[in-house]
């Protein structure tokens, strides 16, 4: 059983987690993450591990609630434990001191970059860290990234706050400056990655995504979580889930990630009927 | 009088049949099929069997189960001792009973299978050990005092459940890691429901928990340990990994991305691991349509094929590039299949997937086969026809062309040798790998094989084990 020991209500659709996970904590790398199974009926869901304690032996996650799992989490409050909690599963990020590199995170993509960037401006790097969201209050993670970076953009799509744009019209503006970018990441949604690729191909500056395909076992036995990478099968889970954001084909990403949505809006209608508070304040 | 002189009674090759659920009943369900003995028929089948002084079926067996001492028990409705006399050397006879292929390994060798009807040995070993539990008589023996020596051990398979017990009842402290959250391997995520009711790999496992063995789930070896962590951090003494073979193969044909084309893995582990034909009570979804293509010929093509039908597939068929006589499925699946109404189309190979707009299926090019010269399987080997393409429509594709071995132990442990399949190099007589103090058996050391293959090796390694603990000797 992992307990959760602390939680964070950032904003009705979004969740943080810090639960007890000793060995997971022990282990992690940035760029990793867990798969989380809610209770005994629950599905296995893939979430990364945004920071780990480990004298206190615990990890942090941060998530979208985006369907019945998720909901379902974000019911949870200290003391209450999760039935499963494995890991630490995919490859760390490959972090060295490159230079300069640019993180760009979107949405709760933003999680996932954070101890990517934090690993970045460890090494040495100059960091400059690009984030956005659809509005003000979907923001997450601003000051901790503020605390970490040489420099910071935020977008909003509605311009309620920062920059008004996406990160990508931030991320034109970084790149067609006078300063040399060593190395990009990427993370978000598949759609944003897809168009960071596009932005940042022209400047030939190197692009890493993580990519958030559907997942059962997270150990390689299972084969749900195939994309196509340069015109080959990998499996996001061991394989990955960082990958050349150049070689990713994000439409058939997109594709599969839609596989079970009729199934999925079947399984969130029946939870809000049973568990009409997960859904408050929530349109 | 005159016939109680002869020498015994006559060869009696009335095998007693075993009771099935009815197929247009059972392809709604997924109660399992084979109902078991009754306590008569167990004794009536029981009694055939001749006591052989020199029991050729014994070799059969790699679980070195005492088969004509448990059926004699049998014979004599001692049910709970015929399960305890072969729970002395196989730790999994309700598994065991139900899918090992029995067929060719004891009952191929009995004396009475040259004329046509060996001793349904598996049959009576599913019934004592069902029998067993269903009274409620499990008994844990007796241990040994504790050597102070601890294993690890490596998957919850058959390979690693068999070694467990058998440690245990050494006297070694044994520790299970398991990377998914229910343990048993293929047993629990590939067999379905139907073959091999969960709750009784449960019950297999309680009772190697009741030896003093330690499971844990969720511990992902490669990810969550390494092995030299659990050789030098984690103070184990030796390490056995049974982490079977669990990588999915595809064809690398065209279109094999789409939406609803699955690995045999992900579609079973869906269903029976997660539990996705009781969908929405249970969280995790699984896709069917009306037209469902299996490809492949082995035990798991079955599996997957008769779960899409009880999932409510309207036509469900098996693709398979030879023919019948070449399928390496058992044949008592292959007859349960053809009973529950799959279609199965021979000498067919896919070629091409295509899908919609939306990157669904909606058919599969294949081409026709004809059969060459036997290749080194000594099958002999499926040719294209050429110009025979044909489209099939169908909404479900499922791939079980078979499965090769996982990476995550191998390449975070560079001193130990792989083949260049990726198998784990291992000694079969003694399980030991190329590095010292670790062993491995089942699958990652075989390539997909048997159950009954796993638990050999499993027995194998204990001994090798034991051996290394008590002398330290490499
Ligand atoms: C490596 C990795 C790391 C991730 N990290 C985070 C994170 O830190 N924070 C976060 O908010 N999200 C993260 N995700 C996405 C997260 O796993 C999904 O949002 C979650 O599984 C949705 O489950 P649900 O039941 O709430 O929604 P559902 O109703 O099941 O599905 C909603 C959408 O989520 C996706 N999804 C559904 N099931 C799965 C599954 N088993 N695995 C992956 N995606 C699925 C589908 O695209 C679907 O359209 C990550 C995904 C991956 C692969
Ligand atoms: C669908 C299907 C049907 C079959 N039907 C039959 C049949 O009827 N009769 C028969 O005899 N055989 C059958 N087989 C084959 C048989 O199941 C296998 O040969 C047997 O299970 C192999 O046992 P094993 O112990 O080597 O490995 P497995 O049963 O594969 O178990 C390995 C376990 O190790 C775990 N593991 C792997 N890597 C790690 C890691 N890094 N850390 C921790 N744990 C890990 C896995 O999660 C798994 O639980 C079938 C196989 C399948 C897939
Ligand atoms: S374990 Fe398998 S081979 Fe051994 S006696 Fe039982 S059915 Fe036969
Ligand atoms: S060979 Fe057949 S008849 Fe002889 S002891 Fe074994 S099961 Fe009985
Ligand atoms: S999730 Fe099963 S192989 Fe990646």
């Amino acid at each position: 059983m992992f307990r959760v020991v602390r939680k964070r209500e950032w904003h009705p659709t979004i969740t943080e987690l810090w639960v007890e996970a000793p060995r997971v904590a022990r282990k992690y790398r940035p760029g990793q993450f867990v798969i989380v199974r809610v209770d005994e009926k629950g599905e296995r869901v893939p979430l990364t591990v945004v920071d780990a304690n480990r004298e206190e032996g615990t990890v942090r996650l941060l998530f979208q609630k985006v369907g019945k799992s998720t909901f379902h989490l974000s019911l949870l409050n200290p003391g209450d434990a999760i039935a499963d909690v494995v890991g630490p599963m995919g490859r760390p990020t490959h972090i060295e001191d490159f230079g300069t590199v640019v993180c760009v995170g979107g949405g709760v993509g933003v999680g996932p970059l954070y101890p990517i960037a934090k690993g970045m401006k460890g090494a040495g790097n100059r960091l400059i860290s690009i984030i956005g969201a659809r509005t003000k209050e979907l923001l997450i993670l601003e000051d901790e990234m503020r605390a970490i970076s040489d420099e910071l953009i935020v977008t909003t799509d509605d311009g309620s706050y920062g920059m008004h744009g996406f990160v990508t019209d931030a991320l034109k503006q970084v790149l067609d400056r006078d300063e040399k970018v060593d190395m990009a990441v990427a993370i978000g949604p598949a759609i944003m990655m897809k168009f960071v690729a596009r932005t940042a191909e022209p400047y030939k500056v190197p692009l890493i995504v993580s990519l958030n395909s559907i997942m059962v076992d997270a150990t390689g036995m299972c084969g749900a979580c195939r994309v196509s990478v340069g015109g080959t099968t990998r499996f996001v889970c061991v394989d990955g889930p960082e990958f050349d954001g150049y070689q990713v084909d994000y439409d058939l990403l997109i594709k599969r990630q839609q596989m079970y949505l009729d199934k999925e809006k079947e399984a969130l209608e029946r939870f809000k009927r049973q568990h009409p508070e997960a859904f408050q304040g929530v349109c | 009088m005159a016939e109680e002189k002869r020498p015994r009674k006559g060869l009696n090759l009335n095998r007693v049949d075993m009771p099935r659920q009815d197929p247009k009943e059972r392809i709604k369900n997924f109660n399992e099929v084979a109902l078991g003995y009754t306590e008569e028929m167990a004794i009536a089948e029981a009694e055939r069997c001749l006591q052989c002084k020199r029991p050729v079926c014994i070799d059969g067996c790699p679980a070195e189960v005492k088969i004509p001492e448990f059926i004699k028990l049998v014979t004599e409705g001692k049910f709970v001792e015929a399960s305890r006399k072969i729970k002395e050397t196989n730790a999994l006879p309700a598994v065991c009973g139900r899918v090992c292929p029995q067929e060719e390994q004891c009952e191929i060798l009995c004396v009475l299978h040259k004329k046509g009807a060996p001793v349904a040995i598996g049959r009576l070993e599913r019934f004592v050990a069902d029998y067993e539990a269903r009274v409620g008589a499990v008994e844990i023996p007796e241990l040994p005092p504790s050597t102070g020596k601890r294993v690890a051990v490596v998957g919850s398979g058959p390979a690693g459940l068999t070694v467990a017990a058998d440690l245990a009842l050494m006297g070694h402290e044994v520790v299970i890691f398991e990377a998914l959250h229910k343990p048993g391997g293929v047993l629990v995520y590939g067999i379905p429901e139907f073959r091999l009711p969960k709750s009784i790999v449960q019950r297999e496992v309680d009772y190697i928990q009741k030896l003093g063995v330690k499971l844990y789930c969720d511990v992902v070896i490669g990810k969550t340990f390494t092995i030299d962590d659990l050789l030098n951090e984690e103070g184990f003494d030796a390490v056995f990994l049974g982490l079977g073979a669990g990588l999915p193969w595809f064809l690398n044909i065209p279109g094999e991305n789409l939406n609803g084309v699955y690995s045999a893995n992900e579609f079973l582990t869906r269903n029976n691991l997660m539990k996705a034909y009781l969908f929405p009570e249970y969280d995790t979804p699984i896709k069917v349509g009306k037209k469902v293509a299996v490809i492949g010929g082995g035990n798991v093509a079955m599996d997957a094929v008769r779960t899409s039908l009880r999932l409510g597939a309207e036509e469900a068929h098996i693709v398979y590039r030879r023919s019948r006589v070449e399928m390496p499925a058992r044949e008592e699946e292959i007859e349960n299949a053809e009973a529950e109404g799959v279609i199965f189309d021979f000498l067919v190979n896919p070629v091409e997937i295509l899908g919609d707009e939306n990157g669904w299926v909606k058919a599969m090019k294949c081409i026709r086969m004809e059969l060459g010269e036997p290749d080194e399987s000594g099958r002999r080997r499926p040719l294209p026809i050429e110009g025979s393409e044909f489209i099939m429509e169908v909404d479900t594709v499922v791939v079980a062309i078979g499965t090769g071995a996982n990476p995550l132990v191998p390449s975070t442990t560079p001193d130990m040798e792989t083949n260049k399949w990726g198998y784990i190099v291992a000694d079969p007589e003694t399980c030991k790998t190329t590095k010292r103090g670790v062993f491995a058996g089942g699958d990652i050391i075989r390539g997909s094989a048997t159950v009954i293959l796993a638990v050999g090796d499993g027995k194998k390694a204990a001994r090798a084990i034991d051996q290394y603990l008590r002398t330290g000797e490499w």
